[in-house]
């Protein structure tokens, strides 16, 4: 009943075992052991477990892995390079963005697929990039400020 | 002394900030245990009804099962509230009492074989008739929810200062309104998760998402029969909690027992679905009240009639609904006061705390029918409220005792903040568009005083590099807890907070601590924190001294050195003196200890309600700014200002954090969220369809603090973030009812509210 397929994932290619209507959600966490995407409501209205695929950034909870053969996944676990925080990490640690944690990596894989598309975005376009990503800690005011932040760092990487 | 600080109320990043920004925190949904098994818990699809017989033996036989369990495989203990009896227990034993109660649960190699299993367990339910209504609850004819409270009451409280009756007639102006508050979610992302394992020996350790775990540490212990030193209650990151996190749940119980019965570990993880309609939420209540004033604006009485709808089970509702009435006694000067309460059982979801705990309810009440009051008197709101401000030093008709106080400051300056926001206020807006301000007061307890077990311990391990363990039963849920006990520690040590490894909640290692609630952590635990490092540098002096050649008492411990006071250059980094402290000699190992509860409170009487219960309060007023779109009902929160007294802050940007979280979750209280239920079945149990403010809710926000120092709180600190909620509601609705005229009596205010006010079908008032 199960089939075997190939993902990428930050980079690395795995061979995993999957029965075909399990979600990437699921395989990620639970086949190759990255927890780092979380699973807060399973139904894609929570953005929690937003993951970066192909560049876009999307709902892993909402795709089933068999889905996703072929396709480059980043996970927050694919973020930092060398050791090195991406500066969008950095920026939520030093401005306050983190209370809980929880909505953390969703809401940075979401922010990382909007600056990749719009390296200076204003406001309003954070905002709007964000908006599927709930958060009840921090009411969004330093989330948002995070963002631009690292927008603003990120030129001189 | 401020200006000497290195670590206080410094903007420093989070001690566990990049852990939670590379995705390697873990969460309790996060663990996995070698052989472990998933479980899944069957719920009552009936508001009412007796469980007549459960058949297991099909679940039991699906390939892939291990154990099935039901209330008969339990020791029958019910989970209770403060001082009282419990009534909830953790499987249904006889009856089932709302529409998520917990019935069976199974334990199988995978979640899909567990979910599969719930199907197969055969439940005859006979049905009862259900009272969903809090009002309907209270009838003498209606359905007893449990036996042993008639009229459905599950607790009563009556307060009474003063000459209330004699007050009203000696007032100029009184007035009476009813207020409702629909029922809400704590909102937290993190579902319920346990992992608990159980070995032979007969000792059960446990993981979970609690922002209480020593509820979990003694209620596991009754529910098991097993003796307290054979738990051990072990504390992940946790996923937020808001009060909805404190007591142990079914989801904690049945991991257990389910690893009992198997003798391998088992983790459960409740949907977020279920989270919605099978857990804890904030009261819905009915408030009538009176309030009674003279013609200079002077507060002479309130009189309060509440009616709070507490759900299936007692929870810990006695303090909600305690808290709802005496907190009329804050933040103005009451003389005369009386509050009634009923706290209703009804086949609903059970209420529990939830940030600001009762306070939020009430306060929207009395800081509405204020603005009201202003108006209809012809008195200006803000001066209303400054007339009444408590003062240092003054003592509430109920005892508390008010000690920094920052209030008047805060409003003064709010009502300076209003004048800016007028004058930056563009004169040819959209017609369109009806825009106003509102304020609202709070005052707020740090750390309230219950029965039972009330300190906060600290336990402070000094490595040789110099690192220094810290470890407490406090958890941090979010709020930031563990760094500002970190800089408390690393201040007095003259370290940086790099150097504090912090240790989560461990029963087997951690202090016993009572939990994180009502904004505790910071005063008590946090004087804890002080303790321990000033007795660890006490043991460090007396070797320095030594080494030094100088007497103990003139040590200074400052940037990671130590030295002799006057003479800076008799000095010796503090790694090398820790040295010299364990390897010299017979050694010293260098463990500081530290406990503390503040001195002299009472326990309040629920019933009565007398007793200061709370050794610091804080204080603060919120500004909103609201704009009314008279086309689509729509409101919007432009902007919003805090000034708050929260004592010296440990850390502004954390403090920053919490306010923010706390005014734009204020801002989904008011205007968006509400558990719609019909006949007891939640009908919005999703976040597309409950719906919690997002980015596009955000909005600016300054936020200042008024020059106040506590004595007693860990450097002058108290509570923040928990008690502004409190405020947001009635500085929101009284913005709205400043744009159009319209004082709102029921939140959430919603469009279609909005919409029949401006059609005139609400009749307006005033």
């Amino acid at each position: 009943m199960k089939k075997q397929i190939k993902l990428k994932v930050n980079g690395v290619d795995y061979d995993v075992l999957i029965k075909p209507h399990w979600t990437l959600l699921d395989v990620l966490r639970d086949e190759i052991g990255l927890m780092g995407t979380k699973k807060g409501c399973d139904k894609g209205e929570c953005g929690a477990c937003t993951v970066i695929m192909n560049g876009e950034a999307v709902l892993s909870c909402l795709l089933l892995a068999i889905q996703c053969q072929g396709k480059d996944i980043l996970t927050i676990e694919g973020l930092s390079q060398n050791g090195k925080l991406d500066p969008l990490q950095d920026a939520f640690v030093k401005y306050g963005a983190i209370q809980c944690g929880f909505c953390t990596p969703g809401m940075i894989m979401a922010s990382r697929a909007l600056l990749n598309k719009t390296p200076h975005p204003s406001e309003e376009e954070i905002k709007r990039g964000l908006s599927g990503n709930l958060c009840r800690c921090t009411g969004y005011v330093k989330i948002i400020a995070a963002v631009q932040k690292a927008s603003t760092t990120e030129g001189r990487r | 002394m401020k200006e000497g600080y290195v670590n206080i109320g410094k903007r420093l990043p989070r001690i566990d900030g990049i852990v939670k920004a590379t995705g390697e925190a873990k969460f309790a949904g996060d663990l996995f245990l070698a052989g472990m098994l998933h479980g899944k818990i069957l719920r009552s699809p009936y508001p009412h009804a007796w469980v007549l017989h459960i058949n297991t033996d099909k679940a039991k036989r699906l390939s892939g099962v291990r154990a099935v369990v039901t209330g008969g495989d339990t020791v029958g203990f019910k989970a209770g509230g403060i001082s009282a009896a419990g009534d909830e227990p953790y499987l249904a034993l006889d009856k089932v009492r709302f529409i998520g109660d917990s019935v069976a649960a199974v334990a199988a190699i995978d979640e899909e074989t567990a979910e599969e299993a719930l199907d197969l367990i055969e439940v005859e339910y006979e049905e009862l008739p259900a009272v969903v209504d809090p009002v309907a609850a209270m009838n003498e004819d209606a359905p007893l929810i449990h036996d042993h409270a008639p009229r459905n009451i599950s607790f009563k409280t009556d307060l009474s200062y003063g000459d209330v009756d004699s007050a009203f007639k000696e007032c100029d102006y009184v007035r009476e309104d009813r207020f409702e508050t629909a029922p809400i979610r704590h909102g937290f992302i993190e579902p319920h998760a346990a992992l608990a394992s159980w070995d032979h020996s007969g000792r059960l350790s446990f993981w979970g998402s609690k922002q209480s775990p020593y509820f979990t540490y003694r209620n596991m212990s009754k529910a098991l029969n097993v003796p307290l030193s054979r738990i051990r209650v072990v504390q992940p990151y946790i996923g937020g909690g808001f009060g909805g996190k404190n007591e142990m749940f079914n989801v904690d119980f049945c991991a257990a027992l389910l690893s009992q019965k198997t003798g391998r570990p088992v983790k459960i993880v409740v949907s977020q679905e279920e989270v919605l309609y099978a857990y804890r939420q904030r009261h819905p209540t009915i408030i009538d009240l009176k309030t009674g004033l003279r013609k200079d604006g002077t507060l002479q009485a309130v009189e309060a009639h509440i009616i709070a709808d507490g759900g299936a089970y007692l929870s810990i509702g006695a303090l909600s609904l305690y808290l709802m009435c005496a907190f009329f006694c804050i933040p103005y000067r009451l003389p005369n006061m009386r509050a009634k309460g009923y706290r209703v059982y009804t086949n609903t979801q059970p209420s529990c705390a939830m940030r600001g705990h009762g306070v939020p309810q009430s306060r929207f009440a009395a800081e509405v029918q204020l603005d009201i009051a202003a108006k209809e008197m012809g008195l200006d709101p803000i001066d209303i409220r400054l007339k009444n401000a408590l003062k240092p030093g003054e003592t509430t008709p109920n005892g508390f005792k008010i000690t920094s106080c920052g209030l008047e400051e805060s409003i003064t300056e709010s009502k300076r903040i209003i004048a800016r926001w007028i004058e930056e206020k563009p004169k040819d807006g959209d017609k369109k568009k009806k825009s106003g301000i509102g304020i609202g007061c709070y005052g707020y307890v740090s750390g309230p005083r219950m029965a039972g077990h009330n300190t906060a311990g600290a336990v402070i391990k000094v490595h040789e590099d110099g690192g220094i363990s810290l470890f407490t039963g406090s958890t941090d849920v979010g709020q930031g807890s563990d760094t500002i006990l970190s800089q408390i520690a690393a201040e007095v040590l003259g370290v940086r907070l790099e150097d504090i490894r912090y240790g989560m909640v461990d029963s087997e290692i951690t202090p016993l601590d009572p939990g994180t609630f009502g904004s505790r952590v910071t005063f008590i635990t946090g004087n804890a924190v002080r303790i321990a490092a000033e007795d660890v540098r006490n043991q460090l002096s007396e070797v320095a001294a030594k080494a030094l050649e100088a007497n103990p008492k003139d040590i200074v411990f400052k940037d990671r050195k130590v030295y002799v006071a006057g003479s800076p250059d008799r000095s010796m980094p503090f790694s090398k003196l820790v040295k010299i402290a364990q390897y010299s000699g017979t050694g010293k190992t260098i463990i500081g200890r530290g406990y503390w509860a503040p001195e002299g409170l009472e326990v309040p009487n629920f019933e009565t309600g007398r007793g200061n219960m709370s050794a610091a309060y804080s204080f603060g007023t919120q500004v909103a700014e609201v704009e009314v779109d008279t086309d689509t009902g729509m409101i919007k929160v432009t902007r919003m200002a805090m000034v708050h007294d929260c004592g010296q802050p440990i850390n502004e940007m954390l403090m920053e954090g919490q306010l923010e979280g706390s005014a734009i979750g204020g801002v989904g209280h008011t205007l968006t969220e509400e558990i719609i239920r019909k006949e007891g079945q939640t009908m919005n149990a999703s976040f597309l369809e409950y719906r919690m403010p997002t980015t596009l809710d955000a909005c600016k926000m300054e936020i200042y603090h008024t020059e106040t120092r506590d004595d007693l709180g860990p450097f002058g600190a108290k509570e923040s973030g928990e008690g502004v909620q409190v405020a947001v509601v009635p500085a929101i609705v009284n913005g709205i009812y400043d744009a159009m005229g319209v004082p709102f009596k029921r939140i959430p205010v919603t469009q279609e509210m909005v919409l029949g006010a401006l059609k005139g079908k609400v009749k307006k008032e005033v």
